[in-house]
């Protein structure tokens, strides 16, 4: 943690209807909102608050391709050129036996890359701490976090418009 | 917001609201241990330490102590492998492929359903390694490594190969989608501790959590992970039964070697699993008290798969008479005949009262809202299947073409002893599981709770 304070402004919010359209107020207000936490998934939510869709899929299809060419390399290499062996009277190599491990494999190396890549990319580590906004963020409350320095008007503002907005609670944190 | 069905599904009854979810959930986590939880739990753990011994027995004097001889040389092992891989495919299926269908019901028994997976697959893969004899060489065996004996590498044409590499990635895979969808659910624990000021336990679920912090980017993120790796689950599931069915299917052994196998061993599996999740649920949601949030809808729904698949069940057995009948090669239809009517008539019997009949019971919905019947038939089913495999493997082998040497299969202490051992060790699992994480998806129930929660009136 830096040793400069920062200041936020952190909305609480009961429900996530409320928050879908408060959130949508609030930018339209001009006021930059840093991070939303919810218990839950909030459909809509990262359109709202004008996300990018995720480029994880095209991670998990790279990796997948990784997975298919490996297996079918070393299938091939190791019956086909560095060993051959006779097996029943059958070719070195044939693609129909080779299917079922290199599906396997593609599996594999695309659910193992992307979830790995999913904690690098949102920084999960098993001895970090996050950032606690507002405790209740992971039992029923949305907390939508709003750094102070990186918006032009003041507290007092931004303060009426998350409450005009649907916030139940405006508190101030401090880091 | 969206548009809803008029007649609303209820999901959870008696009124429950997001704090609730949370405090219903967490709470079996953090108090401590009821005496009923101790009871089970010793005696999952007797169950284990029995079959460690005779699994001790077993890696010490080699398999022979089995009732395996020269003409059954696959019969209690291979069995309990296939039936317990089998129970495993129910968690996969209601996780992955129900969330593809977006069938909201799944996310009160998902949780459990993929522990029961999880466990149900390492039971599985208990009984090949052991099978392979002297285990630790078996890397050597099954993995494709160079090696110092001047030996060569796997057999890639094996079905037995595939089975390795089908088995360890449905483990893995089924093992990160489990623990993906925990993630959130750890973090909630987490931030209780916290609040009641419990240090080490906030710390180590913290760890678990890996810093879940909960942002909307964490979530978008995250939903796109589960969304695609129920996308790779669902043919993972189908795969991992396929191939298993192929180490029979691939044979030229009379009442093994038949294109059916495939398709009737995935329904046999989802079949079973959702016996085992019925079995399970029954009981987890007595002990904790879930019956808000699984309840006689979830049940009946589970009926119902079961009422399906079995049906398919038996029509595959039924179909594989008429092709050794139909295909007019007599040993194909001897090996079917002498099944009906040798002298493991009662185990194909069983398995078609267990399999055929019993779960056409469910379309009385009455049986099928009814927790004890539901209890009793999701034994029954499980019994059945046990058969089903024990009657493909040992009946289709014990007459071969030779019959000087046709032979009989009986089991000793240490066949039972090592089924008894991978009982011991899923229920141990089980229960620690229930114990320290949470048994119900909370993340995913508090999204449905709007939509779906019972109105207090």
């Amino acid at each position: 943690m830096s040793s400069t304070s920062e200041k936020f402004l952190v909305g609480i919010f009961d429900d996530e209807d409320i928050l879908l359209h408060g959130v949508d107020g609030i930018r339209e207000k001009g006021v930059k909102i840093h991070e939303v936490y919810t218990p839950f998934p909030v459909h809509g939510l990262d359109e709202a608050l004008g996300y990018k869709r995720s480029r994880l899929p095209i991670a998990a299809f790279m990796f997948g391709l990784t997975g298919t060419i490996l297996a079918l390399v070393m299938q091939i290499w190791m019956l086909g050129f560095d060993w051959p062996m006779i097996i029943g009277g059958k070719n070195f190599v044939s693609l129909p036996p080779f299917i079922p491990v290199t599906f396997e494999l593609t599996v594999l190396l695309s659910a193992l890359g992307m979830v790995a890549t999913f904690m690098i990319v949102s920084d999960m580590k098993p001895y970090k701490w996050p950032r606690t906004y507002d405790i209740r963020s992971t039992d029923d409350k949305h907390v939508m976090a709003i750094d102070l320095a990186a918006n032009k008007l003041s507290k007092e503002e931004i303060s009426r418009i998350l409450k005009d907005n649907g916030a139940s609670e405006v508190n101030e944190k401090n880091f | 917001m969206q548009a809803t069905s008029s007649v609303r599904e209820i999901l959870v009854t008696g009124g429950k609201t997001v704090r609730d979810v949370s405090e219903d959930i967490s709470r079996q986590v953090e108090a401590k241990p009821s005496r009923l939880w101790w009871t089970a739990f010793g005696i999952s753990l007797i169950l284990l330490l029995f079959g460690v011994y005779c699994l001790a027995t077993v890696l010490w004097e080699g398999i022979g102590v089995w009732g395996l001889n020269k003409t059954v040389g696959w019969a209690w092992d291979i069995t309990n492998f296939v039936w317990w891989v089998g129970i495993g495919h129910a968690g996969t299926l209601i996780s992955a492929i129900l969330l593809l269908f977006r069938q909201k019901w799944r996310m009160s028994i998902n949780r459990a359903a993929e522990a029961m997976t999880i466990f149900a697959v390492i039971c599985a893969a208990t009984f090949p390694l052991v099978h392979m004899g002297r285990l630790w060489l078996g890397l050597y065996w099954v993995l494709p490594l160079p090696n110092t004996w001047g030996s060569l590498w796997a057999n890639f044409n094996s079905p037995l190969l595939w089975d390795v590499f089908a088995i360890t990635t449905y483990f893995t895979v089924s093992l990160v989608f489990w623990y993906m969808g925990l993630i959130p659910d750890f973090a909630v624990i987490r931030d209780r501790a916290v609040r009641m000021g419990n240090k080490t336990r906030a710390a180590v679920y913290n760890a678990l959590s890996f810093g879940w912090d909960g942002g909307a980017k964490t979530w978008m993120r995250y939903e796109s992970v589960a969304l695609i790796l129920a996308g790779l689950s669902t043919p993972l599931v189908l795969s991992v039964h396929t191939i298993v069915s192929f180490d029979f299917a691939t044979s030229v052994v009379p009442g093994w070697h038949t294109t059916i196998f495939p398709p009737y061993f995935v329904a046999g599996a989802i079949f079973s699993g959702f016996a085992m999740v019925l079995t399970l649920l029954i009981v987890t949601r007595k002990v904790f008290k879930l019956e808000d949030y699984i309840t006689i809808y979830h049940i009946e729904l589970m009926n119902i798969v079961i009422i399906i698949t079995g049906s398919i069940v038996g029509i595959a057995y039924i179909t594989e008479f008429f092709v050794a009948w139909y295909g007019m090669v007599p040993a194909e239809f001897y090996a079917f005949y002498n099944r009906a009517t040798g002298p493991y008539w009662w185990a194909y019997w069983s398995m078609m009262t267990c399999n055929v009949i019993s779960p056409q019971l469910f379309w009385f919905k009455k049986l099928r809202t009814n927790i004890a019947a539901t209890f009793i038939l999701s034994i029954v089913v499980n019994i059945g299947m046990w058969f089903e495999r024990f009657v493909i493997i040992v009946t289709s082998i014990h007459r071969d073409y030779l019959p000087s040497s046709w032979s009989m299969f009986y089991p000793t202490m240490y066949d039972v002893g090592e089924y008894i051992l991978t009982f011991g060790f899923f229920f141990t699992a089980f229960f620690l599981f229930a114990k320290f994480f949470p048994v119900i998806n909370m993340a995913e129930v508090k999204s449905i709770i709007k939509s779906t929660s019972e109105k207090k009136h």
